[in-house]
């Protein structure tokens, strides 16, 4: 096949790829995105293979039927719950992909560079490979974290900046015998070197970070992902990769922000990880006394109510309650009560985890509104039900300056009339931070697991 | 333990001690319940509904007296019509909870002490959170609220809302609500709903938000910070000039308003006057006052407590038993505080009750402890969430300064010198052949920015998985390389291939099968 005709196709499969980004701005538009995205991928890959430089079918065509048949087994099984997971562990398949491309790359002895164009090249390989260790470490210690195999509370290591940042200098340090290096042993040893270090402060890096920071931590990593392409794409001298790399590192960093306005804290802090450990003074100290509720008060709280805001949160993924939630607001709408959700931007585990379980329950999306469609409606609520949330409804964030979560924006629950709060125990958010919203005059506590209670509190709505 | 509910014995007293769904609750707790015959008969609780919860019905008050560990009663001990005085009736180291006022009744105490009593006073519940739900006092004050404005309205000759109908246009009435604690809270919902047009005053401006949001208007006397101490949720005495400019609004208002409720109290003092008979003067014809103060003096000079009397064509209502005049209802809020208490005595639940004097609301609530007078309690440490009197907003938040900051288009502009010098640096290195591929980078950066901006957050799990679908394109990087010589080589990019396939085809499908989940309403 010519050069240019897939030059060609590259291009087309660049704008298929812009387009499909654009088309999940709706989610009436979103599947035929998702659909321009896959005729991109398609033609991209396959102008590639039909290009000159790629003639050994056999392992390619191999290669593609294990990995896509794993894929797609994985895709169709896995639950909606457990979306963070797979998402992270399939980060971090980019991420060793670009290392081994990137050695790959650098044992090929087909390549051959001079002068300024030879130093940029490895420079290309050296951070190519950086970035997908750090990604594919980083991603396999969220998965981790995700599906609970490690324990989702920040690991904080006495000088844990100064460890970071002593790794970065050593990885610099590596870098410059790297570029320096006369043969291929001394380069693939410093690179070896420099990868095992990329692969702990990968570790590390997210070891430090709190379950309650993981919509960040995974937008980040999927940030990462794309600039490991982007960076192959420079080493491989290929446009393609270069563009699609931006575009999906831009989105990830876009994401990332977008998930730390919606915790108030900067992006620095969250990366650098540990929730509230900086020093200042002790939060306001709560007194009170809870007010429990049964599930049948419940019920009748809601069919009394005219209008109920539902803010769910980590907590009903975890219960996989969203089915009984779905079947309640089914029950509650056709008994005339306007039943609608407020989402937080960091409420579950990644960015719109709560909106996918909602939609996976058949909840219809226009009566799922975001945080800003809906904190002003709180006054005029009956009931507001939180389900499995804490901290992204903490009145302290608004109240308590010395809060480690000051200045946070949350959802205004407290101002409905009633708010009940499922709940399995008293036990603080991923935050640690006391909530005071449970200690409130108009705040009842359900206390159990949210699919056990919600379905009491189902059958009571039937009688 | 055996619990023994007297009849209520002050003249005009219609509340009883305990309900029958209470006594029940009691039983429950392990104690044995007796109810004098008729007790619960003004409340509209007759005998047999305690009979059916499982208490016993005696008819001798000295009998229930002298057989009862615990007497539950509303009103302190007084004489008994038949009987001699109360106080005397108790058994010798018994135990007695109802409203007491130790301060106001030293005499009662010394005759409690002389029968080696154990005393707990309603009245005096430390308003702290935990305690709210045996709050007593604010239970009475919410019924005496409510009644104040249903009183108004008896003797209001006109409707409280407004309405236009074919005879003509009847004004809403105006009413002046004096002091935003509970009762006035109370007092300003009723109102309200009834269609009035209301206005609350109170000194402590952080209640204007509960005002405002029972739909009523706050009135303010503009003074500097400081102006006016509370404690333990009341208004404590404030400045001389703070107490002139009051009063002037009081009398503006008073020229207005149709009806006027006050609720002003001053903990251990007479009330303070706040309706001169000035101001009533100036009143319209047929207005009318509730002075809820009415017991400690009145907030109005003309008030006469306990009666209702009509001067220079005003009504002005001093009841002092306004909530003995709701009876079922002030019943049950007192019995279920009663029973709140109760269930703190005997956390055992085998019917014994437990004086624990390290449990801050008991200690507070014991005036006395076999024969041991115990009043007035030490003092408690107030902590930021008590809520006194329901009716004390959360202290304003101290505005942190802000850090000085250079201004943002500064920042901005050193940004994009610093960009522009990077770039530049670059340029002056780096060969024509990268910088081509830079140039697109750089581009491909911008333009995603632009389009993520528009994703919807809804749709952000979706967006997450499929550019990581299309970040399987690293899979072109592998595919260049595989059918390079070397069998490392080709190892390495067979595994990528693999790997980013992996990527590639989960990513598509899954965003596929997510997105197939969002639909609309049908």
């Amino acid at each position: 096949m010519p050069q240019g005709i897939i030059v060609v196709s590259y291009i087309a499969a660049t704008i298929l790829f812009i387009l499909a980004l654009r088309g999940l701005s709706h989610p009436e538009t979103a599947r035929p995105g998702n659909l321009y995205g896959i005729i991109g991928m398609t033609l991209a890959i396959l102008a590639t293979i039909l290009s000159e430089r790629v003639t050994t079918y056999g392992l390619v065509i191999s290669a593609m039927a294990i990995g896509g048949a794993a894929g797609v087994t994985v895709a169709r099984r896995v639950q909606m719950t457990q979306m963070p997971e797979l998402v992270a562990i399939l980060h971090s398949l980019v991420g060793l992909a670009a290392v081994l491309i990137g050695f790959a790359n650098y044992i090929d002895p087909t390549a051959s560079f001079e002068g300024t164009a030879k130093t940029i090249h490895e420079l290309e390989i050296y951070l190519g490979v950086l970035i997908g260790a750090v990604t594919f470490t980083g991603s396999v210690v969220a998965f981790g974290k995700l599906c609970g195999k490690i324990s989702g509370k920040p690991l904080l290591l006495p000088a844990r900046h100064w460890l970071n940042l002593g790794m970065v200098v050593l990885m610099a340090l590596l870098g410059k015998w790297f570029l320096g290096a006369e043969g291929l042993a001394g380069g693939l040893a410093s690179l070896t070197l420099m990868t095992l270090i990329a692969f702990a402060l990968g570790v590390h890096m997210v070891m430090a970070i709190g379950g309650a920071d993981m919509p960040v931590v995974i937008s980040m990593l999927n940030s990462y992902s794309g600039w490991a392409a982007s960076a192959t794409g420079f080493m491989l001298e290929n446009d393609l990769l270069i563009v699609t790399g931006a575009l999906v590192g831009s989105s990830g960093a876009i994401l990332s922000y977008i998930m730390c306005r919606a915790m108030n804290r900067n992006f620095i802090s969250v990366i650098a990880g540990g929730f509230g450990t900086e020093g200042g003074a002790p939060s306001a100290a709560i007194s009170g006394e809870v007010q429990a509720v049964d599930p049948e008060e419940t019920a009748s709280l809601l069919t009394e109510a005219k209008n109920v805001i539902i803010v769910p949160g980590y907590g009903m993924a975890v219960a996989q309650a969203q089915h009984v939630v779905a079947e309640i607001v089914k029950t509650l709408r056709v008994k005339g009560v306007n039943v609608r959700f407020g989402i937080h931007p960091v409420a579950g585990r990644m960015p719109g985890h709560m909106n996918v379980l909602l939609a996976e329950a058949k909840v219809p999306y226009d009566i799922v509104f975001e945080m800003d469609e809906i904190n002003e409606d709180f006054p005029e609520t009956d009931v507001a039900v939180v389900i499995g949330a804490n901290d992204i409804v903490n009145p302290a964030a608004q109240e308590d300056p010395n809060s480690p979560i000051a200045g946070m924006p949350v959802l205004e629950v407290w101002k409905a009339k009633t708010c009940i709060v499922l709940k399995r125990s008293m036990a603080t958010g991923y935050a640690g931070v006391d909530n005071p919203l449970f200690f409130r005059d108009n705040t009842r506590m359900l206390f159990g697991d949210a699919k056990d209670s919600l379905e009491k509190v189902l059958s009571y709505l039937r009688q | 333990m055996r619990i023994g509910v007297p009849k209520e014995v002050h003249p005009g007293e219609r509340r009883v001690a305990i309900t029958p769904q209470v006594a029940e609750q009691l039983i429950k707790l392990g104690f044995v319940v007796a109810i004098e015959a008729g007790a619960g008969a003004e409340a509209n609780f007759p005998d047999d509904a305690y009979r059916e919860a499982g208490a016993e019905i005696i008819s001798d008050a000295r009998l229930l007296w002298a057989e009862s560990d615990i007497v539950l009663k509303v009103r302190p001990p007084e004489v008994h019509p038949f009987c001699g005085d109360e106080a005397y009736l108790l058994r010798e180291g018994g135990t007695l909870i109802s409203f007491i006022w130790p301060a106001q009744n030293r005499e009662l105490l010394e005759k409690l002490a002389s029968r080696k009593a154990t005393v707990l006073a309603m009245d005096c519940i430390p308003r702290i959170s935990r305690a709210q739900k045996m709050d007593a006092l604010s239970s009475m004050a919410n019924c005496a609220g409510y009644r104040a404005v249903i009183e108004a309205a008896e003797h209001f000759g006109s409707f409280f809302t407004g309405q236009v109908t074919a005879a003509g246009k009847i004004p809403p009435a105006k009413v002046l609500i004096i002091g935003a604690g509970v009762a006035g809270l109370a007092a300003i919902g009723a109102a309200a709903s009834l269609g009035a047009i209301v206005r609350a005053f109170d000194v402590r401006p952080e209640v204007r938000d509960q005002v405002e949001s029972l739909g009523a208007e706050f009135l303010q006397v503009e003074m500097p910070e400081g102006a006016v101490k509370t404690e333990g949720g009341y208004a404590k005495e404030v400045s001389e000039e703070f107490v002139r400019r009051e009063l002037e609004l009081f009398a503006r208002q008073a020229m207005e308003v149709d009806i006027i409720i006050t609720t002003a109290l001053i903990p251990g003092r007479p009330a303070p006057k706040l309706i001169t008979q000035a101001m009533v003067e100036t009143m319209k014809e047929g207005s009318v006052i509730v002075d809820l103060a009415a017991e400690q003096g009145g907030n109005c000079e003309l008030t006469e407590p306990g009666k209702v009397v009509k001067k220079y064509g005003v009504t002005i209502i001093g009841y002092t038993d306004l909530p003995s005049r709701m009876p079922t209802t002030a019943s049950q809020l007192y019995a279920t505080n009663m029973r709140h208490l109760l269930a703190d005595l005997c956390p055992e639940k085998d019917g014994i009750v437990h004086v624990n004097m390290d449990d801050v609301v008991i200690r507070g609530a014991t005036v006395m402890r076999e024969g041991q007078i115990t009043w007035p309690p030490p003092p408690i440490p107030v902590s930021k969430e008590e809520k006194p009197a329901g009716a004390v907003a959360a202290p304003p938040v101290e505005e942190k300064k802000p850090a000085r900051k250079l201004p943002a288009i500064w920042i901005t502009a050193a940004l994009m010198a610093l960009g522009g010098l990077g770039l530049y640096g670059i340029g002056l290195v780096a060969p024509a052949e990268f910088l081509s591929h830079f140039t697109v980078f750089v581009l491909a950066c911008f333009v995603g920015y632009m389009v993520i901006w528009n994703v919807t957050p809804a749709l952000h799990t979706p967006l997450m998985s499929v550019t990581n679908a299309i970040s399987g394109i690293i899979v072109i990087g592998a595919l260049l390389q595989i059918s390079s010589p070397g069998v490392v080589l080709k190892l390495l990019a067979w595994v990528a291939v693999l790997i980013a396939s992996v990527n590639i085809f989960g990513g598509f499908w899954v965003t596929q099968r997510m997105l197939g989940m969002f639909r609309k309403q049908q």
